[in-house]
């Protein structure tokens, strides 16, 4: 069939809106993904930097609440620390309100699929207390900006961001040789786990020519990678491995540690051709199926090498290529995906998402998100989300999405629309008979709208 | 159940479904029952220390390469036991708790969780690393005579390669619930019907909402359904917990349900070991322990072993905690088990002994372990075990796990 504005708004947007035209072309897209980013500036969430300083808050009184010394002091400093606490995740619950609010209403609905690729490509993960509401913050600012940029560029703000420094616990690796290591006595030293995960997930992928020795070398040179509350990454040469050190056969460095010299070596790393393959996969998966056209991957590559690593290219290869466009089973949409576009169909209005009521924003969102498999900026481990269809379409987790999609599109609207309106809505021209049927016989509107959301033709792209 | 599982039948096939293509419909031969054992497989995610969980005291090297180990437990004066291990220190005296030493999958040198896990649960060598699809739990269960749909069981939200393939193997969630009105229910399976990934997983879904041993059979109509949502919220709030999982585990086992497998998760203590081990171990010591209290008469027959990807370094790194390695441990537990001590040999922990002089040396291969088990519960024929559910691994002498 190739490129039609309904199915570009699918596939590689966020849905059908009975409000918002789709895309006439593939150039209309990428051109709108180069403007500026109006679904931010419409929705805001702040940049993790901003963020940062009231953790510190947090921190002090999650400390004073240890300390406490009399039984009425214990609850004074239990009080004031939840009060904190409680704060803290109702601004995230907006935040998350925020992030769905995009979906349903912008224009540019590829900038919201690709920041959601390269988030889950760069992984990061609060792991305890306060961090756990650091996620939308850590995307707004190391992976959203720089999506239409280079990969040079998104490695770079992601490796050093506060929160991937803290998931991958680089902060915690502390060159042996360094003023901070020797005054340890041996107790400290290096961590690899950044630097594992940076060549088997974020560059090179787990086929590419690297070996323990590669890892442990990088690992010594991402030494000194720490940032404070306060404001955010730095670079302490304190704690960072002096003496050169060597991946992939260049060696980085001298006697001083730089971060410079980090830099250079993400640099290269970026471009690597290993890298370029890796990439092209990941993205060809992402938006075409489990087993993409070897062509398509290739062209990707190809792109990839030429541009070093220019993201608009690879996304203009991607939406100009058949195999985009080909007709038959689309992927299955992730959960974040399958509620952004219910949201869309339903043309969900700022005032319908209770941004400023955490409690809603948990029971109709998040906990559903975790139900169907995905719960919000918790993905179990640095390798993100899984791509393949069965993953998601596992009966408990189908079973999830069925029970949203009949109850809770009632909660955020109070009324519903008429279903046969609501099925082009959804699915366009191209709703299958079954679905039309379901439409028509549903004893309830409720039933009508969830079997058409539940449907595979609005669960696939 | 009984009566709904025909009802079940008979909807469907009044929809005009294509039942032979379902793995639903598998008939219930209750004649061939497949036995009477239990074998409850975790996989623990992350790479679990073996180091700790099982410390070597005996070994001259240990003290050098974990200096701040702190009190254990003594289980056989070369081995002692985390402390976290405590609670199940009556099982142990019983001989209802055993480990294996120095085991591990065939994957080496990238240690990568993901293609660990992967190995792990495909029960494959390197070669095929990445492209088999089916997991080996599901290969055995294939293998077992009598077996029906309810014989095993993935337990919990997450989906489990180890249980993925052509047999019938039912997965479902404590907190999973499915309520819908019979037109509905109509309705749903005519829209999935043409998709067979929607219709299969929809069937198994509907049917197993209604197997569900607390979910109330009856009528049920659309407005509940915003109900059983908010009690799937509820339920999932508190999270996938251990004792929820197993206590469900647990129900099933001691109906008709044969294998039930499920994972734990937490074990990449890269950081601060002391700490997140202590965390992860008492998730694993609770399941026990639940399983244990809820299994009442079917405990006797019933063997839990617990796997990992890789085990770690054998050097605590820089920060506390231990980097990606490769040999670990194995834990038995149940009242089926030979407990009561240490399997598998000990390669030592010299650097010289050490894999690439950095990890616990593997000595033996734990798909050998779980074949015998196989052969073991389920009367499996050791070239089937080896051709077929481990392909190309040797099973070797019997190491003699249950008794």
């Amino acid at each position: 069939m190739g490129f039609t504005p309904e199915r570009a708004e699918i596939r590689f947007g966020c849905g059908l809106s009975p409000t918002i035209a789709a895309p006439a072309s593939a150039r209309v897209m990428l051109d709108r993904l180069a403007d500026p980013d109006h679904a931010a500036t419409r929705f805001p969430i702040p940049a993790l930097t901003q963020t940062l300083p009231s953790f510190v808050a947090l921190r002090q009184a999650r400390r004073d609440r240890k300390q406490a010394k009399t039984k009425a002091d214990q609850k004074r400093l239990r009080k004031a620390y939840r009060k904190l606490v409680r704060a803290n995740r109702a601004e995230a619950a907006g935040w998350l309100g925020h992030t769905f609010l995009r979906r349903a209403l912008t224009g540019d609905g590829l900038r919201e699929r690709v920041t959601a690729f390269w988030a889950d490509h760069f992984t990061a993960r609060g792991k305890s207390g306060f961090w756990a509401t650091a996620y939308g913050p850590y995307v707004e600012e190391a992976i959203r900006p720089h999506v239409t940029g280079s990969f040079a560029q998104l490695l770079r703000a992601a490796a050093t961001s506060p929160l991937m420094l803290h998931y991958l616990d680089q902060t915690a690796s502390i060159g042996p040789n360094s003023s901070r290591g020797l005054k340890s006595k041996g107790k400290r030293g290096i961590n690899e786990n950044l630097a594992r995960e940076m060549l088997e997930l974020h560059t090179l992928g787990v086929d590419g020519p690297y070996t323990q020795g590669d890892v442990r070398e990088l690992a010594e040179l991402l030494t000194g990678l720490s940032f404070s509350l306060g404001s955010g990454f730095t670079f302490l040469p304190g704690q960072a491995e002096p003496g050169p050190e060597t991946v992939l056969g260049i060696t980085y460095g001298g006697d001083k540690a730089r971060l410079d010299d980090v830099f250079r070596a993400l640099d290269d790393l970026a471009r690597h051709p290993a890298t370029a393959t890796h990439l092209a996969r990941k993205l060809a998966v992402h938006f075409t199926g489990d087993n993409p056209e070897p062509d398509l991957m290739a062209e990707i590559a190809a792109r990839y090498r030429d541009t070093d690593g220019d993201l608009m290219a690879l996304y203009d290869v991607l939406l100009n290529h058949p195999a985009a466009w080909q007709d038959g089973l689309g992927n299955v949409k992730q959960p974040i995906d399958f509620m952004g576009s219910t949201f869309r169909a339903l043309d969900l209005d700022p005032r319908h998402m209770p941004v400023g009521e955490p409690s809603k924003i948990r029971d109709l969102i998040l906990v559903p998100m975790a139900l169907m498999g995905q719960p919000y900026g918790q993905a179990p481990a640095p390798d993100g989300w899984p791509e393949a269809d069965a993953d998601w379409i596992t009966p408990q987790r189908l079973a999830a999405r069925l029970q949203w999609a009949i109850s809770v599109p009632f909660r955020l609207r109070r009324t519903l629309p008429e279903p046969a309106v609501f099925l082009t809505h959804a699915l366009g021209s191209t709703a299958p008979e079954p679905v039309r049927f379901a439409a028509r016989a549903a004893e309830t509107r409720a039933e009508a709208i969830g079997i058409i959301l539940a449907s595979p033709a609005f669960q696939r792209f | 159940m009984t009566l709904s599982r025909r009802h079940f039948l008979t909807r469907s096939a009044a929809l005009g479904c294509s039942l032979a293509a379902s793995p639903l419909i598998t008939p219930v031969t209750l004649a061939a029952a497949p036995g009477d054992n239990r074998l409850v497989v975790i996989i623990l995610r992350g790479g679990m220390d073996g180091l700790d969980l099982l410390r070597p005291v005996g070994d001259p090297e240990f003290a050098t390469l974990r200096p701040d180990a702190g009190t254990s437990l003594d289980l056989s004066g070369f081995h002692a036991g985390h402390p976290g291990l405590k609670p199940l220190m009556p099982l142990w005296a019983r001989g209802e708790l055993g480990f294996v030493q120095a085991v591990s999958t065939p994957y080496r040198d990238k240690r990568s969780h993901f293609d660990g896990q992967d190995l792990l649960e495909a029960g494959t060598g390197q070669d095929s690393l990445g492209q088999t699809r089916d997991g080996w739990l599901n290969r055995m269960l294939g293998l077992i005579p009598g077996a029906s749909r309810q014989t095993a069981y993935a337990v919990g939200r997450s989906d489990m390669l180890l249980a993925r393939g052509d047999a019938p193997f039912a997965n479902w969630a404590p907190d999973a619930a499915l309520t819908l009105s019979p037109q509905a229910r109509l309705l749903l399976e005519r829209v999935m019907h043409d998709d067979p990934l929607f219709r299969d997983a929809t069937l198994e879904a509907i049917d197993l909402s209604q197997t569900d041993l607390r979910a109330a059979p009856g009528d049920i109509t659309g407005g509940n359904m915003l109900n059983a949502m908010a009690q799937s919220v509820q339920a999932a709030r508190k999270g996938d917990l251990p004792d929820t999982i197993a206590r469900f585990a647990a129900e099933r086992l001691r109906d008709d349900t044969r294998i039930a497998a499920f994972s734990l998760n937490g074990w990449d203590t890269h950081r601060n070991q002391h700490r997140g081990f202590a965390n992860a171990l008492s998730r694993l010591t609770e399941t026990i322990q639940t399983l244990h209290d809820s299994l009442g008469p079917v405990w006797a027959r019933t063997t839990v072993v617990a796997v990992t990807e890789f085990g770690r370094t054998a050097r605590l790194n820089g920060s506390g905690g231990t980097d990606h390695g490769t040999g670990g441990a194995m834990v038995l537990a149940g009242g089926a088990v030979r407990g009561g001590q240490v399997l598998g040999n000990w390669p030592g922990l010299a650097e010289a002994d050490l894999y690439a002089r950095r990890d616990l040396a593997p000595t033996r291969d734990l798909r050998a372990h779980l074949g015998w088990l196989g052969h073991a519960l389920f009367g499996l024929d050791r070239q089937a075990l080896e051709t077929h559910v481990f392909p190309g691994v040797e099973l070797g002498p019997n190491p003699g796990l249950t008794l």
